[in-house]
């Protein structure tokens, strides 16, 4: 075994990762020699970043082995990784803006001139000949402020390039790039290859994947499935290696009656953000919006609901334009939106279950102004009683509760407003099974008796088991409209990490 | 959008290397660039509004440059902000504060008093120390509430300033030091002179240089500036973040504990009440001096700069003519115009570093 595994720069054995009772990594694995580009590939939240995190030290793994250059290692800090010869570029840049761009480079390992002072002109000169070696031209002197991602990340490649780094992680590094830029940052991991480094290339796009790595580590689930040479495979075995998935019966959705489209998106565009976004969700259909973490797809939803604005475009509910930028008449045309994030944005987790659930409605209960906790237990309790929110009373703290009952306690609250629309962000993030099932249950029933929802997620099976239809988006624009019966794994992760496609 | 997705898979094209150029290197010679550096820089300017209000006071009344006491009281009088100011900037800088100096101040000016009491014929240097001790040990009770606990350190240190002059409170009472209590040579150190330039003066300038020179020149201190500019991504970079900012609250604490031997020794007399509200005149002056409020960039020499202005400021507005109700005004002007022109130059220079880079 020991001599397998001898050349292997970096190489981590069935790693395992909770964050309290969410396993975000069950049992990665990857081996990554010296000379060669290791592609890490799989859904979104398959596991990847936290495996990228757990060798640079951010996190410390609750099990399995890793190895540096064969040996066992176990970093409890950044620095110890660092020092160890590993880089990681993460896929926000982490440069201080206010310092130069060669104090971000050598911050903490400056040249030093006897007296332990900083030699600032040998540490510019050092920076110079970095940057021609990359070729690129930038001010050392200049600060970090102002720079383009893909400087930003010329910089964290250029601080690896001094480091002497062995294994350099590049997470997700072309998400914000164009493609002069993506041909600059390849030219350069290609000569770090040549020299004899070792890279972990994290990407959603699969084009890039087969155009730079030697070999593709597949994940799936928080657990690795499998790695290919890149010559020995395509795009086709490794979509499938991804989903890998059957969409079994777990998703009791009833087929359902359409009616008229309640809500109509016409061109909807916000520079940089999503563009030309149109559709429409009819009552009793539920619409899956499918896409990668980033694709703009939450944007579009806030949007929608007038949290957020946009440039041009219109909303119609039941054929009348509503106005931009205006949740409340968004409410009033009977919309209703949950969030991703409900402990900050839906949930007043210092409030009673009753106090949140009646919180939407709460200028209807009120008399004179005055609202009685009476009033709100009388309006609450059907609602919860239906969801099944499992607390002892309606008064008892949101807080205290599991992140499926939370999560029951913000549609109740949604639903009390008796909308005819509803717009729901991530329905079952970080709840656990059962529960799960009860909310797909809920969505189901509502569909069917005319609800017209429109469900954000990222869990392909679920969009997949849920939805009448899927749309998908990618960077910001909807380049799939799948119909039930034609929706599968592959065409939809190929709509969302490619562009070329268009609307169908 | 779709041409991210077309372009070619191989090998990339010939002149990505010459075309991507940013921001040209800069040609100036060395000098030059220094030169300029210094000049455009935000302490000059602040240095500038200091000797414009110095001459105008002076040109009023002449005495107050030119005569032993004026020369003297306005070197002497801003020696104790200044030190307080150093210790305030490096915390600043790291993106915390510490409102806690004007309490630190009162203790040690209390001790130092008790100090010469207790042990009649105690070296001064003895006492500066334990001064100087004494305001560390304080500052690193901040330093690890701060760091360990996770508080902002605006809570943080309004806590400690409470309980820090309660302490001077219970163990003063109602007593004070006299300057009949205190040897007569600790008090000559008060006015005392060198060459013209008063023996405070010169002890806070040569904090002031050194904090200063240790924050451009060593790793620590361009690691406070790293740890003020994101402190997240110091955390992700490695950087040492909770021992650097236990060691800034230590340097601030320290320098307040130094600044009340001062106080004793410059005013001859020490009440519970010494120092009350001087934190704020500290983070003023640091603020005026071009620290930014959020950390990660200005200097300490700026900061002193900051500190000479204020106190400055107290002394030349009655000369000029200005009513006492107004030089408040003035001072809350001053750091209001300090903040709006650090947010303008800021925004400034972002754009230009965009538009320099957009237009390479």
């Amino acid at each position: 075994m020991a001599t397998a595994h001898a050349d292997a720069v970096l190489e981590l054995r069935d790693v395992s990762k909770s964050f309290g009772q969410v396993a975000a990594l069950r049992s990665g694995s990857i081996r990554v020699t010296p000379r060669s580009i290791h592609a890490l590939v799989g859904e979104n939240g398959a596991g990847k970043s936290t495996l990228v995190k757990i060798v640079a030290g951010v996190h410390r793994r609750d099990g399995g082995e890793m190895l540096l250059e064969g040996e066992s290692v176990d970093f409890h800090s950044t620095a110890e990784s660092k020092a160890r010869g590993i880089a990681v570029i993460y896929q926000e840049p982490t440069l201080f803006p206010d310092l130069s761009v060669t104090e971000n480079i050598f911050m903490g390992r400056q040249p030093l001139t006897t007296g332990r002072r900083i030699d600032r002109s040998a540490m510019y000169d050092e920076a110079q000949a970095l940057f021609d070696r990359l070729g690129v031209h930038i001010d050392p002197r200049r600060p970090a402020e102002g720079l383009s991602i893909a400087d930003q990340q010329i910089i964290e490649i250029a601080k690896a390039i001094s480091l002497d780094a062995k294994v350099l992680i590049m997470d997700e590094p072309t998400a914000a790039l164009s493609g002069v830029e993506v041909e600059r940052l390849f030219t350069v991991a290609r000569s770090l290859r040549d020299e004899g480094r070792g890279l972990v290339f994290i990407s959603h796009r699969f084009d890039e994947v087969f155009a730079l790595c030697d070999q593709i580590t597949v994940m799936r689930d928080g657990q690795y499935i499998d790695t290919l040479t890149t010559a020995d495979t395509d795009v086709d075995q490794i979509v499938s290696l991804m989903v890998g998935r059957e969409v079994g019966d777990l998703f009791p959705k009833t087929a359902a009656e359409l009616g008229e489209p309640v809500l109509q998106v016409r061109d909807l565009t916000m520079t940089g953000v999503f563009h030309d976004i149109s559709f429409e969700v009819r009552a009793g259909e539920i619409v899956g919006l499918a896409g990668l973490v980033g694709a703009g797809r939450s944007e579009i939803a806030r949007a929608i609901f007038g949290v957020d604005r946009y440039e041009s475009g219109v909303v119609t509910m039941d054929g009348i334009a509503i106005p931009g930028h205006d949740p409340r008449s968004a409410i009033r045309s009977g919309m209703a939106f949950i969030p991703e994030d409900r402990r900050k944005q839906g949930l007043v987790t210092q409030a009673s279950v009753a106090h949140n659930v009646s919180a939407a409605v709460r200028s209807r209960l009120s008399r004179w102004g005055f609202l009685t906790s009476g009033a709100e237990s009388r309006a609450a309790g059907p609602w919860a009683g239906r969801l099944e929110v499992k607390t002892g009373a309606l008064d008892m703290d949101a807080a205290t509760m599991s992140g499926g009952n939370q999560q029951k306690v913000v549609i109740a609250k949604w639903l009390a407003t008796d909308p005819r629309l509803l717009i729901i962000d991530e329905p079952t993030r970080g709840i656990d099974v059962g529960t799960k099932a009860e909310v797909h249950r809920l969505l189901s029933q509502l569909a069917g008796e005319g609800m017209a929802i429109l469900m954000i997620s990222s869990e392909l099976p679920e969009v997949l088991g849920m939805a009448d239809r899927v749309l998908v988006v990618c960077e910001g624009r909807l380049t799939a409209d799948i119909p039930r019966a034609e929706a599968t794994p592959e065409n939809v992760m190929r709509a969302a990490t490619r562009t070329t496609e268009g609307v169908r | 959008m779709s041409e991210t997705s077309t372009r070619p898979a191989s090998s990339p094209p010939e002149h990505a290397h010459e075309e991507i150029r940013l921001v040209a290197p800069s040609r100036q010679s060395p000098a030059v660039r220094a030169f300029n550096t210094v000049v455009r820089s935000r302490e000059m300017s602040i240095l500038l509004v200091l000797v414009l209000l110095v001459a105008a006071a002076t040109a009023k009344n002449p005495s107050f440059l030119f005569s032993g006491n004026g020369w003297r009281d306005l070197l002497l009088t801003p020696s104790i902000l200044l030190l307080l100011a150093a210790g305030q900037a490096v915390v600043i800088i790291t993106r915390n504060v510490d409102l806690s100096v004007g309490s630190v101040l009162a203790v040690t000016a209390y001790l130092t008093g008790r100090l010469f009491i207790d042990f009649p014929g105690i070296p001064i240097v003895v006492v500066a120390l334990a001064g100087l001790a004494v305001g560390g040990v304080l500052g690193l009770v901040n330093g690890l509430l701060v760091s360990l606990g996770r508080v902002p350190a605006l809570v943080i240190t309004l806590g400690t300033m409470y309980i820090y002059r309660g302490l001077v409170l219970t163990w003063a009472g109602s007593d004070r030091i006299n300057a009949s209590d205190l040897p007569r040579g600790f008090l000559r150190l008060g006015t005392q002179s060198v060459l013209g330039i008063p023996v405070l003066f010169v002890v806070a300038v040569v904090v002031v240089a050194a904090v200063g020179y240790y924050l451009h020149a060593h790793r620590g201190g361009r690691e406070l500036y790293a740890i003020g500019s994101d402190p997240d991504a110091a955390v992700l970079y490695g950087l040492p973040v909770r021992r650097r900012v236990l060691a800034a609250f230590v340097l601030s604490g320290a320098l307040a504990g130094l600044a009340g031997v001062v106080h004793a020794a410059r005013y001859g007399t020490v009440s519970s009440g010494a120092g009350t509200g001087i934190e704020l005149e500290a983070v003023a002056a640091v603020v005026i001096g071009g620290v930014a409020i959020f950390g990660g960039s200005g200097t300490v020499w700026g900061a002193a700069i900051g500190a000479m202005l204020l106190v400055t400021i107290d002394r030349a507005l009655p000369i000029l003519g200005i009513p006492d109700f107004w030089q408040r005004a003035v001072v809350g002007v001053l750091i209001i115009s300090a903040i709006v022109l650090d947010r303008v130059l800021s925004a400034r220079r972002t754009r230009k570093l965009i538009e320099a880079r957009e237009q390479s």
